[in-house]
């Protein structure tokens, strides 16, 4: 079953073993799979949908119909970072729109367009759940709260100055942040080295304590 | 005098509240102690349903009721909701990055009455933190033995899977969800069969919020009659409110039920920012018709004052509009997420959601014509027939339902200025 993936990273395998191992039928791991592959592929490649079928029982036809109905399963075009910033409704009567405005210009980008070869792809997304601390900005789903037009300009150039090697929350929102929707607690060392959501077991995280070991119990 | 229940550890630890350290030098995990060495599955189950505790993902249906319907066949699973993606929703997130062992042992409980063995957590994918947190809280259950093949000695065995989703806010609703937990498309299903009878993997499952089961832990060491003691009799308990918007104060509220809308908004919530007025608020998330000043600042705050006056408290997302708001910006703004979250099964809500949307754009715009606000009422009345509350449906979940609340408010309450801006067009267009 593993021999589709043999070119994997070996951590990447063991991940993939784990996940399968810890659903009652394969299928179910068919988004953290994707996930993974995604890691492997730098996005959802055809080669990608391939893999995960074979390792899920079904057929990449099913695989590319049920990976389209999710929109942070990207078919390419995405760069090293992905600036999503929220204008959704509460975001929205906060000024959102002059955020996006702001860090479109500022990296002469549409927010939306594919842009495979800058560093920097920008979104425009609904609710993520910062409501609070509106507007809010993520990138490569980490989190910033309270983001104005000019924190949302030097978020990009820190971007391209700096091109950190792990996105870290708790890092962005000291340097480009605001109101918060709530206390955060103590920081959290780890964070995202992809686009792709920074949680251990499906191995898109970098920092101090990588997870990982849990998914397979 | 204020109860708390569920924000008591995170308010006193700021920086540690996630901790297991944290968790059991407060108390944690003594209800399950209590749940497995003097009470029965029954005996739990009664207590849930003394407590009155209402779900507090969206529909308020009555948390031990629900669990009484779990068909009897194995196994059963146990689903937790932590997809919020709502507009206007973020305390699920708080109560899972701060409490994560909080909602972990009402997982453990929950799991232990209902006799299940194998939970899963769906979290939106937006959310890799609220993830992270809960599952060090998890790695740190099995290896203390509060997770595994035999819990604290009990020979009670739980696993506890997280599942990430994928950015797709119809994967909230129950039967979406499952579907995306199988490895499908997150389109819902049609109801009955329910999940307590037909759930994950067509086997009986029981979804609950993130909230919900946070509660668990308090009424277990409590018990359902001092829950059931706190608030007005059909809004049992504290609830979490999310306010954002124009106001002073935004943020998550554990409020107890009961108070005024105006004391909410003004004494909670600090009122709107520069001394500006109340236009309007949603009571309950994007997918609530909204209240006005002039009519709502007395009504109560709760499940079924709200539903009476034509509203919902939903999943607890109070969104406030100051006298600067477009109202129909605002509401084309909700429908374009409506637009872009249906998931497409049912013509009603896939053309009427796009539709509703374009029309008030094209006002926006300048372009609106005379007969656009009855063409607006017109595909909302074919979305949800008569237009009434709670809404009819002509489709297999209530997202698309939701969809008319902007526009039956704006065209309730905001209808002479929708006019006026319709008005202006005709004469650029003119
Ligand atoms: C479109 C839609 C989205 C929903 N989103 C959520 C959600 O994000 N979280 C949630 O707990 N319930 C959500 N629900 C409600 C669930 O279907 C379900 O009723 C709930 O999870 C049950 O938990 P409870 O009884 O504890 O409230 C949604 C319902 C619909 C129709
Ligand atoms: S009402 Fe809308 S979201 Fe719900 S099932 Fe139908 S098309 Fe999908
Ligand atoms: S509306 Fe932007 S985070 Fe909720």
């Amino acid at each position: 079953m593993t021999a589709v993936i043999s070119n994997w990273s070996h951590d990447n395998q063991e991940r993939a073993k784990r996940i399968i191992a810890s659903y009652p039928e394969k299928r179910s791991a068919l988004m953290p799979l994707l996930y993974i592959a995604s890691l492997e592929h730098a996005y959802v490649s055809d080669d990608a949908m391939r893999e995960v079928a074979e390792l899920t029982g079904i057929t990449p036809v099913q695989v590319q119909s049920v990976a389209s109905f999710y929109t942070m399963f990207k078919r390419g075009g995405v760069g090293d970072y992905l600036v999503s910033v929220c204008t959704s409704i509460s975001c929205y009567l906060g000024g959102a729109d002059d955020v996006l405005a702001a860090v479109e210009s500022s990296i002469g980008d549409v927010a939306g367009e594919a842009a495979a070869e800058r560093p920097i792809t920008v979104e425009h997304v609904e609710c993520i759940g910062a409501c609070g601390g509106a507007p809010a900005v993520q990138v490569n789903y980490e989190l910033i709260e309270g983001v104005t037009p000019e924190k949302a300009v030097a978020l990009i150039k820190w971007l391209t100055a700096t091109r950190p090697e792990v996105i870290l929350t708790d890092e962005m929102q000291q340097l480009f942040g605001g109101r918060r929707s709530f206390e955060w607690g103590s920081t959290d060392s780890e964070g995202a080295v992809r686009p792709i959501p920074a949680f251990g077991p499906y191995g898109s995280v970098g920092g101090g304590s990588v997870g990982g070991g849990s998914a397979g119990r | 005098m204020t109860t708390k229940i569920l924000t008591t550890r995170m308010d006193a630890h700021p920086t540690d509240s996630h901790t297991l350290s944290r968790y059991l030098a407060t108390g944690g995990y003594e209800a399950l102690t209590k749940a497995l060495t003097e009470m029965s599955r029954d005996d739990i189950i009664e207590e849930v349903k003394a407590s009155n505790l209402r779900g507090r993902g969206g529909a308020g249906f009555p948390t031990g009721v629900k669990w009484g319907f779990l068909a009897p066949d194995e196994p059963r699973y146990l689903v937790v909701n932590c997809d919020e993606s709502e507009p206007g929703t973020f305390n699920d997130r708080q109560l899972t990055e701060r409490d994560p062992h909080q909602l972990l042992e009402g997982i453990i409980i929950s799991s232990f009455a209902l006799d299940v063995h194998h939970a899963f957590v769906y979290i939106r994918g937006e959310y890799p933190k609220a993830a992270r947190r809960l599952q060090s809280a998890v790695d740190e259950a099995y290896e203390a033995g509060y997770l595994g093949d035999d819990v604290r000695g009990s020979g009670f065995a739980l696993d506890v899977t997280l599942h990430l989703g994928a950015g797709a806010y119809i994967c909230g609703e129950e039967t979406a969800l499952l579907n995306s937990l199988e490895g499908r498309r997150g389109e819902p299903r049609l109801k009955p069969p329910f999940p307590a009878v037909e759930g994950l993997y067509s086997k009986p499952t029981i979804v609950n919020n993130v909230e919900s089961i946070s509660n668990i832990p308090w009424i277990t060491s409590n018990g359902g009659a001092a829950y059931a003691a706190i608030g007005p009799e059909r809004s049992a308990g504290t609830k979490m409110l999310s306010m954002s918007g124009h106001i002073n104060a935004p943020g998550n509220y554990e409020i107890v039920m009961g108070m005024t809308w105006r004391e909410l908004i003004f004494d909670i919530g600090g009122g709107i920012p520069d001394g500006r007025a109340l236009k309007a608020w949603i009571p309950g998330g994007a997918s609530a018709p909204w209240f006005v000043p002039d009519e709502h600042l007395d009504t109560i705050v709760s499940i079924d004052d709200v539903a009476a006056n034509g509203s919902m408290i939903g999943a607890g997302a109070v969104i406030v509009m100051d006298e600067t708001t477009n109202v129909v910006a605002a509401a084309h703004r909700i429908l374009r997420f409506f637009a872009h979250e249906s998931c497409g099964q049912c013509t009603p809500c896939r053309e009427g959601t796009s539709w509703l949307e374009a029309v008030l754009k094209r006002i926006l715009d300048g372009n609106g014509r005379p007969e656009d606000i009855d063409l607006l009422l017109d595909i909302a009345d074919n979305i949800s027939p008569g237009l009434v509350w709670p809404p009819l449906m002509t489709t297999i979940c209530p997202l698309g339902p939701s969809a008319v609340s902007p526009i039956t408010s704006i065209t309730r309450w905001f209808r002479p200025e929708l006019e006026a801006m319709i008005a202006r067009s005709e004469v650029r267009v003119g």
